[in-house]
């Protein structure tokens, strides 16, 4: 397979597999994470979205197909691309008996490109910006698993990285530091750095990411802008009134995809056509027809596609998610 | 390559200088054995050996020639002698146990903290890092003779005389050389203890339960030594990891027979490269999902 780069992606993948025994983890994913962007990566726990992870920083290998990251063909040239890319990958990990800052050199003297004199004053830098400045000298096992989170993401940010890999960045964090990630994902992403930001939390991506991707079972099922993941998804009218079955009737016969009856026998719940289709009917004209026909409406709303319908669309529900 | 490629490489370079000799590790990985409390319990459980001993010797004081350990009975004359004993005691089983938990510790203690991924994606290079472990246990291996030799001759000097020793080959030599010689017998064991170490770092990479790693290098020091005494298998005894872990008296002759050493640190560089490499060929393509 020829593999033809796009510069302005930092991540590219295509048909990348990994196959544990005859189970696909990750089945055959095209990503496409363009640079700058702050890219969520969505999906169940069990989705594949760590495997996918550990394949692009070269912790596993892959079955099948290629990657690129940051313009560079992986595995072949591992070591070059791995100084430029920070990494929280399936939560933190330290040394008990080390402090946080110990930790933090520990692991900043394994990266030959990160220079010694200035050492001890990044790992301060990465502290500070994490907020754990006053528990820097703490031995790591008096930490909770909030400051634990809080020291890897320190420990990704130890060298100016082209990108940021985070592996659910805001498991175990309060609501505070969950913002406090948010504000620090918005001031990197600012700063030029490109963050892709695994997390099976919908409202998380929703409300710090550019761009996303959903996973299913180890596939992709979409990916693009928030905008055209949304625009993606079907438009739901919801109807309140007495008359339902005549309703129905009326709806069905202006093109809409009826649900069936819910649990309310007063609500009828319709899918509108494809926007872009021709068979397209404005939310207007459905209330003027239903009138017509003699049905009493009672209240009348548009769901605009939230991302959630989408991302379970995608995903499927419940129990859907073992298949 | 594309001309993409060409142009990250020298961004990189552009940013980050030339990437350092990476000795920086090292000193980390060390730092990080002997900030270790496990670490300071083990040497000073090797340390009590000769403190032992001594202290049984000279408060009995009344040892049959001929009985316990080797050079036993010279401990009352001499108490250069002590660090010896207490070798000869430790090599059969408390050195490779603690040999063998640190060796078996390198990678599967990493891979059962976590550290394992995120030192490979700092970073540090895979064979880099089995390269700086394989180092850092070696570095133990010293430390532990030393800490039988040192203790054992200190306690020796401060409950006994201390005067010239006759050697084996019935020469005597000074006090200075006969320091110079138990460095030399430390340094044998020391390199006896090298060749577990590689077997130690290769069971590592099989799993990441360290536990299992230790026990599994321990257990197998010792079959070695059990089969070394079954006189049916003589055919295999060369070939025996411990084969020559007892074979330093030829370093208390004069002049020193330097045959034993040579054999010995033959077969333990035989043992470094054969599960030296297959620890590369395991680690190098393990997928780390620890």
């Amino acid at each position: 397979m020829t593999a033809q780069g796009r510069s302005d992606l930092a991540i590219e993948t295509s048909g990348l597999s990994k196959r544990f025994a005859s189970h696909a983890a990750v089945d055959a994913i095209d990503l496409a994470v363009p640079s700058g962007s702050v890219f969520g990566f969505l999906g169940p726990n069990g989705s594949g979205k760590t495997t996918t992870i550990r394949m692009l920083l070269g912790l596993a290998t892959a079955s099948d197909g290629w990657m690129r990251v940051l313009g560079v063909d992986l595995p072949g040239r591992l070591s070059s691309v791995l100084p430029r890319v920070g990494a929280l990958v399936e939560g933190p990990a330290f040394y008990p008996f080390l402090s946080g800052a110990a930790n933090l050199s520990r692991l900043d003297s394994a990266d030959r490109y990160a220079p010694r004199s200035t050492r001890r004053q990044r790992v301060d830098r990465a502290l500070e910006r994490v907020g754990l400045t006053h528990a820097a000298h703490k031995k790591v096992h008096a930490y909770s698993l909030g400051m634990k989170q809080r020291l890897g993401i320190a420990n990704a940010l130890l060298s100016p990285r082209e990108l940021l890999v985070l592996d659910e960045p805001t498991n175990g964090l309060d609501p505070q530091g969950t913002r406090e990630v948010r504000s620090l994902v918005a001031s990197l992403a600012g700063e030029g750095t490109t963050v892709f930001v695994s997390s099976h939390l919908l409202s998380e991506i929703e409300q710090m990411c550019t761009h996303a991707a959903v996973m299913s079972a180890g596939r992709l099922m979409a990916q693009g802008t928030l905008d055209e993941l949304r625009r993606a998804g079907r438009v739901h009218a919801r109807l309140q009134t007495p008359d339902a079955a005549t309703a129905r009737e009326i709806l069905t016969a202006r093109g809409l995809t009826v649900e069936s009856a819910g649990t309310l026998d007063d609500t009828v719940v319709a899918t509108l056509p494809d926007a872009a289709s021709p068979d397209s009917v404005a939310a207007e004209d459905i209330v003027a027809a239903l009138v017509r026909g003699g049905v009493r409406v009672r209240g009348f709303s548009i769901d605009g596609a939230s991302l959630e319908d989408r991302f379970v669309e995608l995903t499927g529900e419940g129990f859907d998610v073992a298949e | 390559m594309s001309p993409n490629e060409g142009l990250s490489q020298r961004q990189l370079d552009e940013r980050r200088g030339r990437p350092s000799a990476g000795w920086a590790l090292l000193a980390s990985e060390l730092t990080v054995l002997y900030r270790r409390r496990r670490t300071w319990a083990m040497l000073a459980a090797l340390a009590a050996v000769p403190v032992l001993i001594a202290v049984a010797v000279r408060v009995t004081s009344s040892s049959a020639p001929g009985r316990g350990p080797q050079f036993l009975d010279q401990i009352t004359h001499n108490g250069l002698f002590v660090g010896i004993t207490a070798l000869l005691v430790s090599i059969p089983l408390f050195l490779p146990l603690t040999v063998g938990v640190v060796a078996g510790d390198t990678i599967a203690g990493e891979a059962s903290h976590g550290t394992l991924r995120y030192l490979l994606i700092a970073p540090a290079g895979r064979i880099r890092l089995l390269l700086i472990k394989y180092i850092g246990a070696g570095v133990f291996c010293i430390t532990a003779t030393l800490a039988v030799v040192v203790a054992g001759t200190l306690i020796g000097m401060a409950l006994f005389p201390v005067g010239p020793v006759t050697l084996l080959s019935g020469d005597a030599i000074g006090v200075g050389e006969s320091f110079v010689r138990l460095l030399a017998i430390a340094a044998f064991v020391t390199v006896s203890l090298l060749g577990l170490c590689a077997i130690g770092l290769f069971i590592s990479t099989l799993t990441d339960v360290p536990v299992g790693a230790m026990a599994a290098t321990i257990v197998l020091a010792v079959v070695s030594q059990v089969l070394d005494q079954i006189p049916q298998l003589d055919w295999l005894h060369p070939w025996l990891l411990s084969h020559y872990w007892l074979d330093f008296a030829d370093l208390l002759r004069q002049p020193i027979a330097w045959a034993s050493f040579g054999d010995n640190a033959l077969l333990q560089l035989g043992y470094i490269a054969v599960f030296g490499a297959l620890a590369y060929g395991r680690f190098v393509t393990k997928d780390v999902l620890s």
